[in-house]
C-alpha cells in the first residue's frame, strides 16, 4: 500500500520534461533528482517531499528510452506514478528500476494536485482519501509481478546466471 | 503472422506467437551509447558478470555528447571505451570513425534483415526499415541482453499503413511519417508494431525509409517495419556482415488496424511545438521567423537528406539572422558529401558543417537554443526544452523545408526560394 500527496501533470509528459537531456552527462541519482520535471515546473524538485505521488494523463514517459527518467523520479522522492496510460519503454524501465507505476484510466481526472491518495497494488485500487472515492486500476500483469518478486530484472538475470 | 510476429516467433524458438503473449527471445544485436551504456555497464559489473554473451553482437557507439562536450561526458565515454576494450567488443566506434548509431549500424551492415535488435535508445526502431525487428529499451534491459543474449518481449499487435499515389515535389518520407503521426497521434501506436507498405513505399529510397521507421516511436510504436524488397536488398547485399533472412507478412496476417494514406495529397509538412503530432502543411504556417536551422540526426542526416538540402542551397545564401548547422550522420556520409561537392554548396551558402554527433537534437551541444529562440530541424522531437532553453521552440520538417527556411529566415516552402 502506497499513500501520499499528489502532484498533478497532464497528457504526454515526455522524458525530456521528466529529466532534460542537458543533465544526461551524469547518471548520479542525486544529481538527476534535483532536475526532475524541471521544464514543466522549475520548482518541482524543491517542493516535492519523500513519499509524494505523481498523477498524470495519457502516455506518461513518452519519448526517449533514458532510464534516467525513472531514476530522477525516484531520487526526487516520488514513490509511485499513477497515469491513464504509460509509454512502452518507460513502463519497462520503471519496473526494471523498481518504481511502482499504476494505470488508472478512470480515476485520474478526479484526482487533483494536493489530494491524498492511497494506491493498492495488490487489489488494483486507487483510493482518493481527500474526496472519499475509490477507482479501479489495471492489475499488474503476472509476468511483471514475477519480475518484481525477483527484485526486478536484475534479480531475474542474477537467478539465470546461477548466482 | 505479420513480419514482426514471425521474427519474434523465430527468435523465441516458437512456431507461432500472438499479440499480448510474453516471450523470451534471443537478440542478434544489443546496442548502447554514451548516455545509456554507462548505466548498463554499472549493472553488468554489479551482477558480477564476466563477459558479454558475444563480443561481436554487442555494439557501443559514443554519439550523443561526442566529441566530448564537457568533463562529465568525457567520463561517460571513457566508461564505455574501457568496457569495449576489456570485453573485446568488435563494434565500438570511436569519434572520427563512426557517427550516429542509427545511421551507422545499417550502413556498416551490422544490422541485417530478420534480426531482432534491442538498443538502449528509443530510435533503435530505425532498423525496421531493412526488415529487422528492432526496438528501444532502457539501460537495465540492455545489461540483461548483454549478459544473457536474450530478453523478454510482449508481442505487439500490428497496425498496417498502406501508402499509395504519386508524391509531389519536395514531399519525402519525413512527410509520410509526420502525416501519419498527425493522423494517429503521439500514442496512436502505443505498444504496437507499425508496418509500412504500399506502392509509395516501394518507390521510396532506402534513406527515406529509415526516416519513416526512425519516427515510429514518435507515435508510441515499438517498431516501424517494412518488408524487404529489391531496394532493401540492393542496400543490404553490399553491406551485410552476416547472413540474413527475409521475412514477409502472410496474406491473411492479422492487423488490429489498417490505414490507407494517399501521398499525392501531401505537401511538405511541419510539426509545430511541442509535440510531433502538431502537423501542418508548410503553406499554412504563416510568418514564423527562425534563428537556427539544423539539418542532420538519426532521422535525416543521411546522404539523400544532404543532397536534398544542397538542391535548395545551391547558389543561395543563408539569411543573415539564421545559423544553419549541417551534421552528416556518419563518417561515410561525411566523405560522400565531400566527394559530391555538397560541402562546397553548404560552405558557400554560409552554413556550419559539424562532425557527426547527435549534439543539438537533444540540446546537448553544437547548437543549443537560447530563451525565446526558434529552430527548424530535420530531427525527430520538438518537446519542451528539447534543443535547449525550456522557452525555445523546435519545428520539425524535411531537409528541403529546413534548407528553404534557412535561406528565407522564416519557415518557408522550398518553392519560395527557388
Amino acid at each position: 500500500m502506497i499513500r501520499g500527496r499528489v502532484w498533478r501533470f497532464g497528457d504526454h509528459v515526455d522524458t525530456d520534461v521528466i529529466i532534460p537531456a542537458r543533465y544526461l552527462n551524469s547518471s548520479d541519482p542525486a544529481e538527476l533528482g534535483k532536475h526532475c520535471m524541471e521544464d514543466a515546473d522549475p520548482q518541482f524538485a524543491s517542493k516535492v517531499r519523500p513519499g509524494d505521488i505523481i498523477v498524470a494523463g495519457e502516455n506518461f514517459g513518452c519519448g526517449s528510452s533514458r532510464e534516467h527518467a525513472p531514476i530522477a523520479i525516484k531520487a526526487a522522492g516520488v514513490v509511485c506514478v499513477v497515469a491513464k496510460s504509460f509509454a512502452r519503454i518507460f513502463y519497462r524501465n520503471a519496473f526494471n528500476m523498481g518504481l511502482p507505476i499504476v494505470e488508472c484510466p478512470h480515476g485520474v481526472d478526479r484526482i487533483q494536485e494536493g489530494h491524498e491518495i492511497e494506491v493498492d497494488l495488490e487489489q488494483g485500487k486507487v483510493r482518493n482519501l481527500t474526496l472519499g472515492e475509490v477507482y479501479p486500476s489495471a492489475p499488474i500483469p503476472p509476468f511483471m509481478q514475477e519480475l518484481l518478486s525477483k527484485g526486478g530484472l536484475l534479480g531475474y538475470v542474477r537467478e539465470r546466471m546461477g548466482r | 503472422m505479420t513480419i514482426a510476429e514471425k521474427i519474434l516467433a523465430d527468435h523465441a524458438g516458437l512456431r507461432e506467437v500472438v499479440p499480448g503473449e510474453i516471450i523470451n527471445a534471443k537478440v542478434d544485436i544489443a546496442l548502447g551509447n554514451d548516455v545509456t551504456a554507462p548505466i548498463a555497464i554499472e549493472s553488468f559489473k554489479d551482477l558480477g558478470a564476466d563477459a558479454v554473451f558475444d563480443p561481436e553482437r554487442v555494439v557501443l557507439v559514443p554519439d550523443h555528447f561526442t566529441p566530448n562536450k564537457d568533463i562529465k561526458s568525457a567520463q561517460q565515454c571513457k566508461v564505455i571505451r574501457e568496457f569495449a576494450r576489456e570485453q573485446g567488443i568488435q563494434h565500438y566506434f570511436e569519434v572520427g570513425r563512426g557517427g550516429i548509431e542509427h545511421a551507422l549500424l545499417p550502413e556498416q551492415g551490422i544490422v541485417v534483415p530478420g534480426d531482432l535488435v534491442v538498443g538502449a535508445d528509443s530510435h533503435t526502431c530505425t532498423y525496421g526499415a531493412i526488415g529487422a525487428f528492432s526496438t528501444g529499451v532502457g539501460s537495465t534491459d540492455l545489461a540483461a541482453a548483454m549478459i544473457l543474449g536474450e530478453l523478454w518481449f510482449k508481442v505487439p499487435a500490428s497496425m498496417l499503413f498502406i501508402y499509395y499515389g504519386r508524391r509531389g515535389d519536395f514531399v519525402t518520407g519525413k512527410d509520410y511519417i509526420l502525416y501519419t503521426i498527425g493522423l494517429i497521434g503521439v500514442d496512436g501506436a502505443r505498444y504496437r508494431a507499425m508496418e509500412f507498405t504500399g506502392e509509395a513505399i516501394s518507390t521510396l529510397p532506402m534513406d527515406e525509409r529509415f526516416t519513416m521507421s526512425n519516427m515510429a516511436i514518435e507515435a508510441g510504436g515499438k517498431v516501424g517495419i517494412i518488408v524487404p524488397d529489391k531496394v532493401t536488398l540492393d542496400y543490404v547485399k553490399v553491406r551485410a556482415k552476416r547472413p540474413y533472412k527475409v521475412y514477409k507478412s502472410d496474406e491473411g496476417a492479422c492487423y488490429v488496424e489498417t490505414l490507407e494514406i494517399d501521398v499525392s495529397k501531401l505537401t511538405p509538412l511541419v510539426a509545430l511545438p511541442h509535440l510531433p503530432e502538431n502537423v501542418r502543411p508548410v503553406e499554412e504556417i504563416g510568418n514564423i521567423p527562425v534563428d537556427q536551422v539544423v539539418i542532420g540526426s538519426c532521422t535525416n542526416g543521411r546522404i539523400t537528406d544532404l543532397r536534398q538540402a544542397a538542391d535548395i542551397l545551391k547558389g543561395k545564401k543563408v539569411h543573415p539572422y539564421v545559423r544553419l548547422i549541417i551534421i552528416p550522420a556518419t563518417q561515410e556520409v561525411y566523405k560522400e558529401a565531400m566527394r559530391e561537392g555538397l560541402f562546397e554548396v553548404f560552405l558557400e551558402a554560409g552554413a556550419a558543417i559539424s562532425t557527426p554527433t547527435c549534439g543539438p537534437c537533444l540540446g546537448g551541444h553544437m547548437g543549443v537554443l537560447a530563451e525565446g529562440e526558434r529552430a527548424v530541424a530535420t530531427t525527430n522531437r520538438n518537446f519542451v526544452g528539447r534543443m535547449g532553453h525550456p522557452k525555445s521552440e523546435v519545428y520539425l520538417s524535411n531537409p528541403y523545408v529546413a534548407a528553404a527556411s534557412a535561406v528565407a529566415g522564416r519557415i518557408a516552402h522550398p518553392r519560395e526560394v527557388l
